[in-house]
């Protein structure tokens, strides 16, 4: 503990357990909020010439967001009678739940991570689609024709979607030798680019075909734009959301604004670096737990706006024509990618 | 208790049927049930009251049913108890998003019952406005189709549009949406000072806004994927259900009642294109309003610079009465041909209205159109055939 930045006091596990499960309840709001607020509320106005969301509050519009939060609480609380009432309570927490599990793995720091698991991207991937069982859950218990479409389109899309999500990770892993969220972030930050290590060596710059892949597989998982076929507001009304009001829609909009932070932060780690810089500037370990969070969010930031230009953007595909896509596209480009990949690693 | 079932009756029976028995047998077990649902009458895509009853396999339709009538608010019936200049007060709100050109069939029909004409330029204004409604038509469809296939943002691009298009039409009628503003014999006012080169500003608006929409819209990928080869009408078909208007030239038949119908304003000294597709799918329907909404911007700005001046009211006798006669005018809206049998007894009102509406027409062949699509090319279908439930239910 050279540096003058470091404080490592020990505080005792349970304490230091507190503190990570009251950030984690903290961040997937927050999150939430942030991208509501950036790309919601001021970029997609901005891009659909909407002056609404720039009136409440006087200064652009800040107090929109507080607005529609107090909008959501105010709202009666809508069961439908034929639902089954206990799963449908239950779905939007499932969702939500399965965006809290995610953020357990994503490092921001050297030691900011609360669970530092060697298995740390599959691990992450998986508890991602146990949002699926949320919206099944919700689309059932509705009792509403709509929903349950919803719900079974979602849960189709989101089968065939965990496929190339998984294959584009697969080529980063193989060139990283590692699972681990740290050691990926690790590898790019001392990699070298043909010997030069000014920049590490960020996996977007090899992996760009795994990359582009993340980032079609995520949008459908994200049920976001040109996949959104679940909640099809023009054909659907909403999917499996259409009972929900109040609270538990607040939960089901957290746990997708959450979820594509999550997921932005995950392509932000093992494509773009991660909170670290590359090694070769010499920055302290230390300095970098102040400055890897603020890193990190800069590159989700980024991420996201990619995530959300996409969304704001095009028309929706049609169930028939997405399936075609996963399977007969994005599937086959990612093993290519895989034994590609795996060639250059041992030929190298 | 015996174990054996009891002897067959003996008769002759064809093997063959036994076959098709098991089959049928099979297919009841096998079975999983259609679903029916109800599309409407409060869903976004049919933008109004259209309830649309849908049996479903899986995301399969295997039988569509409209149900019209939620919205029917019996014009016919109202127009008999009303004299000439109430009427148009009604009749505006048939296609509500083009009210001006639902005035113009019926004041031309009474105006043609009562030996009248109305002077050039009322003519010619009355031309521009139809036009300038046409184009706030399709204006809004260009965006909402884009809304109905998933994308959210060419819809807001629409109503942006639109409204130039609409301050304009309140600038002389003082109605944005009703203007009410035809009288028999003439117009209400003339155009405001200024309204003239205002109008070339906002058509040069109009252009730009057609090239973001075939930018944005009609030159997607996703958007060719879900619009082409959807909702195919063919020509023959389309005819036999008395579809018109865009939708029937986007199948390839060139008829444009503004051309080959009864000559009326002054469309006969226009200089203009019948746009026709050969497809007869969606995409070809959002082609051939694109083309007609800047096909309508030229020919406003030919009438603006043939504008002739003179008065804008014929000479009519105070309190309007029609002499006994019946006639029909049909003309070229911008959802297809609106047509009035006007029938009079001499009074100051009409005796009976018959109101021929586009739409009604247009959405009776969804039965035979929507058979075998997936839901999600139910609303690209609905939304590219253009409707409006006044118009459909009047």
């Amino acid at each position: 503990m050279t540096s003058a930045l470091s404080f490592a006091v020990d505080i005792g596990w349970g304490t230091t357990l507190a503190i990570k499960t009251l950030v984690i309840l903290m961040i997937v709001p927050a999150t939430a909020l942030i991208l509501g607020y950036t790309f919601l509320l001021k970029m997609m106005s901005h891009m659909q010439s909407r002056l609404g969301p720039m009136d409440p509050g006087g200064f652009h519009g800040w107090f929109q967001l507080v607005g529609d939060g107090m909008k959501f609480m105010q709202k009666e609380d809508i069961m439908p009678a034929e639902a089954d009432r206990r799963v449908f309570a239950m779905a939007p927490m499932v969702v939500v739940v399965s965006t809290f599990l995610i953020f357990l793995v994503i490092p921001a720091g050297p030691d900011i991570v609360v669970k530092n698991l060697n298995v740390g991207v599959f691990y992450a991937l998986a508890v991602s689609s146990l949002s699926v069982i949320g919206v099944l859950m919700a689309g059932w218990a509705s009792a509403n024709k709509f929903s349950l479409l919803g719900a079974l389109r979602a849960a189709a899309q989101l089968i065939a979607y965990e496929l190339p999500l998984l294959l584009a990770i697969v080529g980063v892993v193989i060139q990283a030798s590692t699972m681990n969220l740290q050691g990926i972030v690790g590898a790019q930050s001392a990699g070298s680019i043909f010997g030069f290590d000014g920049l590490g060596n960020p996996y977007i710059l090899t992996q760009f075909v795994g990359f582009a892949l993340f980032m079609v597989a995520a949008q459908a998982e994200l049920t976001q734009t040109p996949f959104d076929m679940p909640v099809a507001e023009s054909e659907l009304v909403a999917g499996y959301m259409v009972e929900y009001s109040g609270f538990r829609f607040l939960f089901f909009f957290i746990g997708e604004f959450g979820t594509a932070f999550a997921f932005a932060a995950i392509a932000a780690t093992i494509f773009l670096g991660g909170w670290a810089l590359p090694a070769s500037w010499g920055l302290s370990v230390g300095l970098m737990r102040f400055v890897g969070p603020a890193v990190l969010f800069a590159k989700i930031m980024f991420v996201a706006f990619l995530m959300f230009w996409v969304r704001f953007t095009y028309p929706r595909l049609r169930e028939d024509q997405l399936q075609a896509l996963a399977w007969k596209v994005l599937i086959p480009i990612g093993l290519l990618n895989i034994v590609a990949t795996a060639v250059l690693k041992v030929a190298m | 208790m015996s174990t054996t079932n009891p002897p067959l009756p003996e008769f002759d029976i064809d093997p063959r049927a036994f076959r098709t028995l098991a089959d049928a047998q099979m297919g009841v077990e096998l079975d999983t049930g259609d679903m029916i649902l109800n599309l409407g009458p409060q869903h976004p895509a049919t933008h109004g009251t259209l309830r649309l009853v849908v049996r479903l396999d899986g995301e399969r339709v295997i039988a569509a049913d409209p149900v019209i009538g939620y919205m029917h608010r019996g014009y016919e019936k109202l127009v008999e108890f009303r004299t000439y200049p109430q009427i148009t007060t009604l009749i505006n709100r048939i296609d509500w998003l083009s009210s001006f050109a639902n005035e113009v069939p019926f004041i031309d029909a009474a105006e043609k019952l009562m030996g009248v004409e109305a002077p050039p330029r009322a003519q010619y204004i009355r031309t521009i406005l139809t036009e300038l409604s046409r184009i706030s038509t399709f204006v809004l469809f260009l965006g909402e189709m884009g809304l109905q296939v998933g994308a959210l943002t060419p819809a807001f691009y629409g109503f942006r549009d639109r409204e130039h298009v609409v301050n304009l039409i309140e600038a002389v009628t003082g109605g944005r949406f009703h203007p009410n503003f035809n009288r028999v014999g003439g117009l209400k006012d003339d155009l405001p000072w200024g309204w003239v080169n205002e109008t070339r500003t906002v058509l040069k608006k109009i252009y730009d806004a057609c090239d973001t929409f075939e930018d944005l819209v009609a030159g997607n990928e996703i958007f060719h994927a879900r619009t082409k080869g959807v909702g195919i009408i063919p020509p023959e078909i389309g005819a036999a259900y008395g579809v018109s208007g865009s939708n029937l030239r986007a199948s390839g038949v060139d008829w444009d009642l503004r051309r080959d119908g009864a000559p009326y304003l002054v469309y006969p000294d226009l200089d203009f294109k019948v746009w026709t597709h050969p497809d007869g799918d969606s995409f070809a329907r959002y082609w051939v309003r694109l083309q007609e909404t800047r096909e309508s911007c030229r020919m406003v700005l030919q009438l603006l610079d043939a504008l002739p001046s003179g008065p804008i009211m014929a000479k009519v006798p105070r309190i309007i009465k029609v002499p006994e006669g019946e006639v029909w005018t049909e003309v070229e809206n911008p959802l297809g041909q609106m047509g009035y049998y006007v029938f009079s007894k001499g009074a100051t009102g009409p005796f009976r209205v018959k109101i021929r509406s586009a739409s009604f027409s247009n959405v009776s062949i969804l039965p035979w159109l929507l058979r075998g699509v997936f839901v999600p090319d139910v609303i690209t279908i609905l939304a590219s055939l253009y409707f409006i439930l006044g118009d459909i239910d009047r």
